[in-house]
């Protein structure tokens, strides 16, 4: 068996971290709020998660051959489209793109592809530095930490420990807990390297193949800047994120910025369709494409955990999961936490290395309940769980479970199964249960008391007050 | 909606919780439904509806468990569940987990004729109760399967609100787990701690003498909490609290 008490044990330092906690109650508790007033009527609500979920489900169905058309019209765009298998490919096919630009610093938009795929690091061997400008990136860039939410990747963080980071590690840059004081220091930062920079490097949102068009939201007008100001931009994205056609963004831009962060709109919307073209006077001159499998195309071929591609990384499973909510993100260990973490890291990295993410659920049903697309994720985390007792599945590995569960399951299935077994068990356990050692209970006594079996069970007593038996 | 005339005589599936550590639950739930003037059948060969299993990734055990089931709820009468989790597992689960077998209609048939208890008696059996009980303000909480699988909200609320000297205090953040969830209380002890204990708080804080659900799970798991933590608020189910308040 693997580290199976991985996850656990992150989890009991994390929740024993009263700054941490506190700051993700406080974040999540807003962002919870502000989702709910988006949403004001429920009936439209969940015509806009059909419409959300089927705009998916179709791209899915019929992804291979979207793909296609979607490499077809970036290629007629002028948008140079690349495939990378792995993420070793992908580093690979961007290494070499900076490369033959002679890039030496790179600005960039968010992309939680570019943390799957460890690039930051990658270009740092090869003496290529990567700037987060993505504010929230930027904060965590600065700390040497990784995200902690897909979207608001320093939530774990106080503004007391951003105004110390601040201080610490910008040149000339006094401690404040001025909010506004804290943004223009980074600011000033960040528009000398954007002025500076040889490319810059984003995310996508979406990419429409009929058009060959690349959508990307943000806030901050730094996704903007990323994608226009140097002449050569490279946007990075996994194969899922492909819709069929335009009229296909608007539902799910309806859908995306409300269930991620409660607002109606994005700042900004980019709809990037084309490099520079002659007689413009901005742009980049060069746009590439880089599509990620990294064990996607594995997933998809699995009817049982397809679904999980939908995602459209908006975070609300996150932002509603009172697990995640308490542990935090980073107590994961994963590129991709929480609720949609826990169904798409043992996918992708396998469930001898991230199988104990899928046991980590009360399957409470909050984050399948405000998944914009509607990715059943309970039932795709029983699924995880099912292959991870009895590996035959597409994602199995060498997850077995121990010999010692597995016993305690098949007793507790003859019991179940054989009537007199079952109230020969009701009758010990209501009997002698009281009577078991309470290190048994070990666990469970952390914060509660010992159950106390009943005297006599609710078979007996139906009998013995007269319900009858059929 | 679904709707269903009030019949005659109806199953009771009393649920393993039920069975071992609340039968006195399951037995008011049946009492009041035989003082609506139904026949309540209790199959002594009923056990688990197999979630246990079924929710741990063992589901070849869980199916084994269900059949067990459909074979002990054999005749065509509605099946009264005192529990949205179990509710949840057979009116949900079943049909997904028995399509492909030979089981399949049969599943889908028995999934059908389940009815959580909270639910049948306000739609089915447009129950009026009367109270006699002392003035008492109580938390509901909601278990998450009645919530999400059952769609069970206000059900419960609208039965206590028909008791008179019931005040319902609402408590923070009443739609979050309690952080039960089966074997999870005792494969992420720290976690499921952590829940229960701000579970707790927040129905402290409220100012409620009891705390009422329609799931032994989580009564089970607020209520050794606050045993626990020396609070003298009463874990009770709703079926129990209906049944102690109204009867004379």
């Amino acid at each position: 068996m693997n580290s199976p008490t991985g996850f656990a044990q992150r989890a009991a330092v994390a929740l024993s971290d009263k700054s941490l906690r506190a700051n993700f109650r406080r974040a999540m508790d807003g962002l919870m709020e502000k989702r709910k007033a988006q949403f004001p009527d429920r009936q439209a609500l969940e015509a806009l998660r059909d419409k959300g979920a089927a705009i998916r489900a179709n791209a899915l169905s019929k992804l291979p051959d979207l793909l296609e058309r979607l490499e077809a019209n970036c290629t007629a765009n002028g948008i140079q489209v690349h495939w990378a298998a792995t993420v070793a490919e992908g580093n690979a096919i961007i290494s070499e793109i900076l490369g033959k630009h002679h890039a030496r610093l790179v600005i960039k938009g968010k992309s939680m592809v570019s943390e799957e795929m460890h690039l930051n690091h990658h270009l740092q061997q090869q003496a290529i530095d990567a700037i987060e400008s993505d504010l929230g990136e930027y904060i965590i860039q600065l700390a040497g930490e990784t995200p902690s939410h897909i979207v608001m990747p320093c939530i774990h963080k106080n503004l007391d420990q951003i105004a110390r980071l601040f201080a610490d590690n910008i040149p000339d840059q006094a401690y404040t807990e001025d909010v506004d004081a804290l943004t223009a220091a980074a600011r000033r930062v960040l528009r000398e390297r954007f002025a500076a920079a040889d490319a810059g490097l984003s995310g996508v949102n979406f990419a429409v193949a009929e058009t060959g068009t690349l959508v990307l939201i943000e806030n901050e007008g730094n996704g903007r800047l990323s994608t226009t100001l140097p002449s050569l931009h490279i946007a990075v994205t996994g194969i899922e994120k492909v819709v069929e056609s335009l009229s296909d963004i608007p539902p799910l831009l309806a859908l995306l910025p409300r269930s991620a962060t409660g607002q109606p709109i994005t700042t900004y919307v980019n709809m990037i369709s084309s490099p520079r073209r002659p007689g413009e006077k901005d742009g980049p001159t060069e746009v590439h494409l880089v599509l990620l499998d990294n064990g996607r195309s594995k997933v998809y071929a699995d009817p049982h955990l397809r679904d999980t591609l939908r995602c459209i990384r908006c975070g609300a499973c996150m932002n509603h999961c009172p697990v995640y909510g308490r542990v935090g993100g980073h107590a994961y260990d994963a590129v991709y936490p929480g609720p949609i973490g826990k169904i798409l890291m043992p996918q992708l990295d396998g469930l001898e290395a991230k199988g104990d993410l899928a046991h980590a659920s009360t399957l409470c049903g909050a984050c399948a309940e405000v998944c914009p697309v509607k990715i059943p994720i309970p039932d795709i985390l029983v699924h995880l769980r099912e292959e991870s007792v009895n590996p035959t599945g597409a994602v199995a590995h060498s997850h077995f479970s121990g010999t010692l569960e597995r016993t305690i399951w098949s007793m507790w299935t003859m019991v179940n199964t054989s009537p007199k077994l079952y109230r020969l068990f009701l009758w010990g356990a209501t009997r002698f249960g009281n009577l078991m050692p309470g290190r048994l209970f070990k666990r469970w006594t952390l914060v509660r008391t010992r159950p106390q079996f009943a005297r006599a069970s609710l078979h007996e007593q139906a009998a013995s007050e007269g319900f009858g038996d059929g | 909606m679904r709707t269903l005339d009030k019949p005659e005589k109806v199953y009771f599936f009393g649920t393993c919780l039920m069975d071992t550590v609340y039968p006195e639950a399951g037995l008011a739930a049946m009492r009041l439904l035989k003082r609506e003037g139904i026949t309540v059948v209790f199959p002594q060969s009923q056990s688990c509806c197999g979630q246990p299993a079924r929710n741990s990734g063992y589901a070849p055990d869980a199916i084994e468990v269900a059949t067990r089931q459909l074979d002990a709820f054999s005749e065509n009468w509605p099946i009264v569940v005192a529990s949205g989790s179990c509710a949840g597992m057979m009116r949900h689960h079943y049909p997904k987990m028995f399509a492909g077998t030979n089981d399949e209609a049969r599943a889908a048939a028995f999934a059908d004729r389940i009815y959580e208890f909270s639910w049948f008696l306000v739609h089915v059996l447009k129950i009026d109760l009367r109270d006699h009980g002392e003035p008492i303000r109580v938390a509901f909480h909601t278990s998450c399967s009645s919530r999400r699988e059952m769609q069970i909200v206000d059900e419960p609320l609208r039965l206590l609100s028909q008791l008179s000297n019931v005040t319902i205090v609402p408590f923070a953040r009443e739609t979050e787990c309690c952080g039960f969830g089966g074997t999870f209380s005792i494969k992420q002890p720290d976690i499921s701690s952590a829940m229960a204990t701000d579970k707790m708080t927040a129905i402290v804080e409220s100012g409620a003498q009891a705390v009422v659900s329609g799931d032994c799970g989580c009564l089970m798991n607020i209520g050794g909490t606050l045993e626990k933590a020396g609070h003298p608020v009463r874990p009770v189910h709703l079926a129990q609290f209906l049944w102690e308040r109204s009867h004379e």
